[in-house]
C-alpha cells in the first residue's frame, strides 16, 4: 500500500466534498461505459484492449489458438472494446440527449503512461454545462479546489487558491517566456523556424504538435510550475481536439488548461457541435495515428449523429488524483492511490 | 541507435557532438501532446549539466566512452605515462589532458581513465590523497589573518596551506578536489 492511511482518508473527504459540490450546484451525476467501441481519436492517446462486446466474446471468450481475448484486432472492429481514455464521447452524448448539467468521476485508462504525474489508470472527474461559457467552468475549478482543500483540513489561502486564479493565453505565455511571437495558423515549417531561431533544441520534431510541446516543455512548463494555479486559455486551432474555433479569432480553439503546483490538472472544451467539422478532425486524426504506426479506432459515429442537437456546451476534464496530489502536496501519484500497477 | 524508452541512469549519449551521461530521468506528457522524456545529463568532457526533454521516438546516438582504472606511473616531457590495472597495458595522456589535477597525482595514485572514441579525454583522481610533507619552513609565523595557516609542498610540488603544526614527514589527507588540507593522519 504506497498510500498512508492518512492520505487515503483524505483522499476520500476530497471526493465527498467534490461530489458535494456538484450536488450543490444542480449536477446530475451520471455513470457511463468504462468499455467502448471508440475510445477516441487523439493523436497521442493509446487505448488498452478490453475484449470484445457482450455476447460475442464477453461472456465466453475464444480460445487463445483464435487469436485470444485481447487482441481485439482479431475480431471485426464493431466487435471489439477498449477502456475509456476519457467518458466524453458518452457524456457529450448526455448532453446531446438534453441534460444540461453533468458529471461523472470515473477510472480512466491510457496505455504507455507511467511516471510521477502519470498512471495507465486514474480517475478522472468530467461535467459538462450547457449553455455556459468556457470561463464559467474556470470558476468551477476554482471553487473546487477551495473545496477540496477544505475537506483535507488545508488552508485554501496557504495553497494559493483564495485569491482568483491568474487567466492568461497561450500567445502571451510564448511572447513572455520563449520570446516567440505565436499565431496558431502558421505551418510546421514557419513554426519550426521561429523556435529555432529562438534557440530551442528541436531534435526530429516535424509535426506542427511536436515543435509546438518541445518549446512548451523547455521554456513555458517550468515557468508555470513556478508560479500559482494558472488558467491557460486559447488554445492554437491545431490543437483544438474537441474544441471550437474562438469567435473572432479562429487561429485558437476555445480551450483552457488550469496548472498548479507543476500539476496540468485539467483541460476545458467550449465544445464543437459541427459534426462535419468534427469528422473531418476525427478523420485527420486517424489518418496521422495510422502513418504513426498507431492503432485506428473506429469512429464514433452515434457521437457525430448526436452532435447537431447539443446546445453550446462546455465541458472539462479534471483529474482527481493529481487534485490529491496539489491538496496534499505530494510529489508522486503513487504517494495518492491505494495500489500501484504492479501491487 | 538509442530511442527514448532505452533511457536509464548513467546511459552514454552523444548530443551536439559531445558525450552525455544520464543522471535523472522522469517520463512528461503535456496538454494532449506527445510523450517526452525529461532528462538531466551531465557532460562527460566538461561535467556541465544539461537538461533537455527528449521526445519519443526521438533517436539517440550512442556515445563510445569507457571508463579504465589506471595507475600513474612516471611523467616525461609532455605526457603522463598510465597503466591500466586489468591488461598492465601503458598508455601515455598529454599533460594537457591531465591539466591542473597533476598537483595532486603523486606517482602510484589510481585514477579514471575515460575513453571517448578511443582516446583519453579526462583523468579523474581520487577525492582524497594522503601524502607526506617534504618542504615547510619551520620558522614560519603564519598567516594569522586567515585562520593560521602556512603553506608546506608534497612531492608533486604543489603547495598546500596547513596549520602551524605541521613539518616535514607529516603525512596530510588532501581534498584533490579543492586542493584544501583535511587533517593530519601521521608521521612518514
Amino acid at each position: 500500500m504506497p498510500a498512508a492511511r492518512e492520505t487515503l482518508e483524505a483522499r476520500a473527504r476530497i471526493l465527498r466534498a467534490v461530489r458535494g459540490w456538484f450536488e450543490g450546484q444542480g449536477f446530475l451525476e451520471v455513470d457511463t461505459p468504462a468499455r467502448v467501441r471508440s475510445p477516441g481519436q487523439e493523436v497521442h492517446l493509446d487505448a488498452i484492449p478490453a475484449g470484445y462486446a457482450s455476447g460475442v466474446g464477453g461472456l465466453r471468450p475464444p480460445a487463445p489458438s483464435a487469436g485470444g481475448i485481447g487482441d481485439p484486432s482479431r475480431v471485426p472492429e464493431k466487435d471489439a472494446r477498449w477502456l475509456i481514455t476519457s467518458p466524453e464521447y458518452h457524456m457529450k452524448r448526455l448532453a446531446a440527449a438534453g441534460l444540461p448539467r453533468i458529471v461523472q468521476i470515473c477510472k480512466c485508462w491510457r496505455g504507455g503512461e507511467s511516471g510521477p504525474h502519470h498512471r495507465g489508470e486514474f480517475t478522472m472527474v468530467e461535467w459538462y454545462r450547457a449553455g455556459a461559457p468556457l470561463a464559467a467552468l474556470a470558476d468551477d475549478c476554482e471553487a473546487l479546489l477551495r473545496a477540496a482543500a477544505v475537506a483535507a483540513g488545508r488552508d485554501p489561502a496557504a495553497l494559493g487558491f483564495a485569491a482568483p486564479f491568474a487567466r492568461t493565453t497561450v500567445r502571451e505565455l510564448w511572447t513572455r517566456h520563449a520570446g516567440i511571437e505565436l499565431g496558431g495558423d502558421e505551418d510546421a515549417a514557419a513554426l519550426r523556424a521561429k523556435a529555432v531561431a529562438a534557440g530551442v533544441a528541436l531534435g526530429t520534431a516535424a509535426a506542427w504538435d511536436d515543435i509546438f510541446y518541445q518549446v512548451f516543455l523547455d521554456r513555458i512548463e517550468p515557468r508555470l510550475a513556478a508560479g500559482g494555479p494558472t488558467f491557460v486559455f486559447d488554445w492554437p486551432a491545431p490543437l483544438a481536439a474537441l474544441a471550437r474555433p474562438k469567435p473572432g479569432d479562429p487561429r485558437v480553439a476555445e480551450r483552457f488548461e488550469l496548472y498548479a503546483g507543476g500539476l496540468e490538472l485539467a483541460n476545458a472544451f467550449g465544445e464543437l457541435t459541427d459534426p462535419v467539422e468534427q469528422r473531418r478532425r476525427f478523420e485527420d486524426e486517424s489518418r496521422i495515428r495510422a502513418a504513426r504506426g498507431g492503432q485506428v479506432y473506429p469512429i464514433d459515429e452515434a457521437l457525430l449523429a448526436a452532435l447537431p442537437d447539443m446546445p453550446p456546451t462546455s465541458g472539462i476534464a479534471l483529474g482527481f488524483d493529481r487534485l490529491v496530489m496539489l491538496v496534499l502536496g505530494a510529489a508522486d501519484i503513487a504517494q495518492v492511490v491505494a495500489f500501484g500497477d504492479q501491487e | 541507435m538509442y530511442d527514448t524508452s532505452d533511457i536509464r541512469k548513467g546511459l552514454k549519449i552523444m548530443i551536439d557532438g559531445s558525450p552525455y551521461s544520464i543522471v535523472e530521468f522522469q517520463f512528461v506528457k503535456p496538454g494532449k501532446g506527445a510523450a517526452f522524456t525529461r532528462t538531466k545529463m551531465k557532460n562527460l568532457l566538461t561535467g556541465a549539466v544539461l537538461e533537455r526533454n527528449l521526445r519519443s521516438g526521438d533517436k539517440l546516438e550512442p556515445a563510445d566512452v569507457e571508463t579504465k582504472k589506471m595507475q600513474y606511473l612516471y611523467a616525461d616531457a609532455d605526457s603522463f605515462i598510465f597503466m591500466d590495472t586489468t591488461t598492465y597495458d601503458q598508455v601515455n595522456i598529454p599533460k594537457a589532458t591531465v591539466g591542473d589535477s597533476a598537483a595532486f597525482m603523486p606517482e602510484n595514485t589510481n585514477v579514471e581513465v575515460l575513453f571517448f572514441n578511443a582516446r583519453a579525454v579526462d583523468v579523474s583522481l581520487p577525492n582524497f590523497i594522503e601524502q607526506p610533507v617534504v618542504e615547510a619552513d619551520p620558522g614560519h609565523r603564519g598567516d594569522t589573518a586567515t585562520g593560521a595557516t602556512k603553506p608546506v609542498k608534497i612531492s608533486t610540488g604543489a603547495s598546500i596551506n596547513v596549520p602551524l603544526f605541521i613539518s616535514v614527514g607529516d603525512i596530510i589527507k588532501i581534498d584533490t578536489r579543492s586542493g584544501q588540507y583535511i587533517e593530519r593522519v601521521g608521521r612518514a
